[in-house]
C-alpha cells in the first residue's frame, strides 16, 4: 500500500470505480482505488457488456447517450482484448401494439440526437434471419455497441495508473470516515472518497438504497455469423424498471468470438447467488420464442451477477453531505458499463465544480424515491 | 468407405474414428482458435475439444468421438473468415 498521501480514494474497482479513478486522475488528483477483490471481479465481470442508449427515464436517456458519446471517444484507442463490436442494437416488436411503443421510443431518441432507423417485418427478418417470423418490426440504433467489460475495465485502469492513480486489491474497506477510510486496520486519509462499490455500497454507508438485483446469463459455443446485433425485447424496458420478485426478458447478444450471449432475468432474492434453473429455462425459453434455431445450440456456461439497483432505476452519483468528504458513485442497474464514463465525468466536474453536461440533481443521492 | 471432408473425397476403414481419418489422410487441423490459429486434436478421448467439426451440418462435433460411416460430410471451420 502507498505510503504517500492521496487526493482521493475510490471504494471498488469495478468499471465504475475506474471510471471515476481516471476522470480524477485526470484532474490531477492523485487516487487510491481499493477493491476488497479482484479488479473488476463483480457485476463488471458478471454483465453482458452492452453500450445501449436506454430511455426508462428522461434523466437515463440523458446519461446514457452523454456516456455513449464519450465512449465514442475512446473507441479508436480501444485495444483488440476489449473485444468492441460496433454491432449496434435492435429493438423488437412483437405485434402492432408493440410498434407503438416503439415510435414513441423513436420519437424520444430523435430527440435526445440519438440515430435509430425503423424496420417493418421484411427488413427485421434480412436484417436478423434467426429471428422467428411474425414479428411486427423493430427499431435499429446503429451506435450501441458490444464490448467485454472485464478487459475495457482493465483499460481504464491502465489509463487512470498513466496519470498518477494507484490500485490495491484484496484490501477491504472497513469504514468509510470523515476524509477518509479505514482498511486493513490502518486509517487512510484523503479530501475525496468515493463509495463506487455498487451492490455492496450499503455495506459502507448504510442507508443507500441500493438492492441486488441477481440475474442469470448462458453462453454458447461458436457459431458465427448467427446473430448479427443485439436483440433486445421492447418489454425488456418495463422489466428493468419494475422491481418484481422474478422476471425474464429476451436479451441476446453476439461476441466477436462468434458465441451468443444470452440473457436476461432479474429476482430480488437478497445475495444467493446460485443458478436458479427454473428461472434459466423461463430466459433460455423466451430466447428460443424469439430466435427458435437457439434451442439446436450447445450453451457452454451459465452464470449469476447482481446489478445494483435503485427504486427508481437511476444511479446515485453526487455528495453525501452526512460524511465529509464523502461521494456517491453507485446503483448503475444493468447500466453500470454504459453510464462509467459519463460517471466519471460528472463526478469530477461536481467535485472539482466545473460546469457539466447534465445536472446532477435527478441522480443526488439522498434523492427522495 | 467413402467420407467428404471440406468437400475432399477421404478413402477410410471401417470403425476408424473421423479425428483418425483426418491425420491419417494428413489434415492436420480442424478448425482456428479465436485468435486464428489452426488447431488439430489432442486428447483423442473426447475431453480436450481441439477436434471440432460441423458432421453432416450439425457444428462442434468432437471427431474423436465420431465413428465414420459411408458418406459422412464433414465441414472444418480453417477457412471460416471470422
Amino acid at each position: 500500500m502507498r505510503s504517500g498521501g492521496c487526493d482521493a480514494i475510490v471504494i471498488g474497482a469495478g468499471i465504475v470505480g475506474l471510471a471515476c479513478a481516471e476522470a480524477l486522475s485526470r484532474d490531477g488528483m492523485r487516487v487510491l482505488v481499493l477493491d476488497a477483490g479482484d479488479v473488476a471481479g463483480g457485476a463488471t465481470a458478471a454483465g453482458m457488456g452492452h453500450l445501449v442508449a436506454m430511455d426508462g427515464a428522461p434523466a437515463q436517456l440523458a446519461l446514457t447517450s452523454y456516456s455513449l458519446r464519450l465512449w465514442r471517444d475512446l473507441m479508436p484507442g480501444l485495444p483488440p482484448r476489449v473485444e468492441l463490436d460496433s454491432c449496434g442494437t435492435l429493438w423488437i416488436a412483437e405485434d402492432p401494439g408493440q410498434l407503438v411503443l416503439l415510435r414513441e421510443k423513436e420519437r424520444l431518441y430523435a430527440a435526445a440526437s440519438v440515430r435509430t432507423e425503423m424496420l417493418d417485418a421484411h427488413e427485421l427478418r434480412r436484417a436478423e434471419p434467426e429471428l422467428r417470423e411474425g414479428l411486427a418490426g423493430a427499431l435499429f440504433v446503429p451506435d450501441d455497441a458490444v464490448i467485454y467489460a472485464p478487459t475495457a475495465a482493465l483499460f481504464l485502469l491502465h489509463e487512470a495508473e498513466r496519470k498518477g492513480a494507484a490500485v490495491t486489491q484484496w484490501c477491504r474497506v472497513d469504514e468509510v470516515l470523515p476524509n477518509g477510510v479505514r482498511c486493513g486496520g490502518e486509517r487512510l486519509s484523503a479530501g475525496i472518497v468515493v463509495n463506487a462499490a455498487g451492490s455492496s455500497a450499503p455495506a459502507l454507508t448504510p442507508s443507500l438504497p441500493i438492492v441486488p438485483r441477481k440475474g442469470h446469463l448462458a453462453i454458447t459455443d461458436r457459431y458465427p455469423g448467427f446473430c448479427r446485433h443485439q436483440v433486445v425485447e421492447i418489454g425488456y424496458l418495463a422489466d428493468a424498471h419494475a422491481m418484481t420478485q422474478e422476471s425474464v426478458a429476451l436479451n441476446v447478444q453476439p461476441r466477436i468470438t462468434g458465441q451468443v450471449l444470452i440473457g436476461s432475468s432479474r429476482e430480488l432474492v437478497g445475495w444467493d447467488g446460485a443458478i436458479n434453473r427454473s428461472v434459466l429455462r423461463r430466459m433460455l425459453a423466451r430466447a428460443v420464442s424469439f430466435m427458435p434455431s437457439l434451442a439446436r445450440l450447445s450453451t457452454i456456461r451459465s452464470w449469476t451477477g447482481f446489478r445494483p439497483a435503485t427504486r427508481d432505476g437511476l444511479p446515485l452519483i453526487g455528495p453525501w453531505e452526512r460524511v465529509p468528504g464523502l461521494w456517491i458513485a453507485a446503483g448503475h442497474e444493468g447500466l453500470g458499463i454504459t453510464t462509467a464514463l459519463a460517471t466519471g465525468r460528472l463526478l469530477a466536474d461536481a467535485i472539482t465544480g466545473r460546469s457539466s453536461e447534465l445536472s446532477l440533481l435527478p441522480f443526488a443521492p439522498s434523492r427522495e424515491m | 468407405m467413402r467420407i467428404f471432408v471440406d468437400g475432399r473425397t477421404v478413402l477410410v476403414e471401417e470403425g476408424t474414428t473421423l479425428a483418425a481419418a483426418m491425420l491419417n489422410e494428413g489434415i492436420d487441423a480442424n478448425r482456428r482458435s479465436v485468435r486464428g490459429q489452426p488447431r488439430g486434436p489432442l486428447c483423442g478421448m473426447g475431453i480436450c475439444h481441439e477436434c471440432r467439426v460441423t458432421v453432416d451440418g450439425v457444428p462442434h462435433r468432437r471427431g474423436c468421438m465420431v465413428v465414420v460411416r459411408e458418406g459422412l460430410e464433414v465441414a472444418t471451420s480453417l477457412h471460416e473468415s471470422r
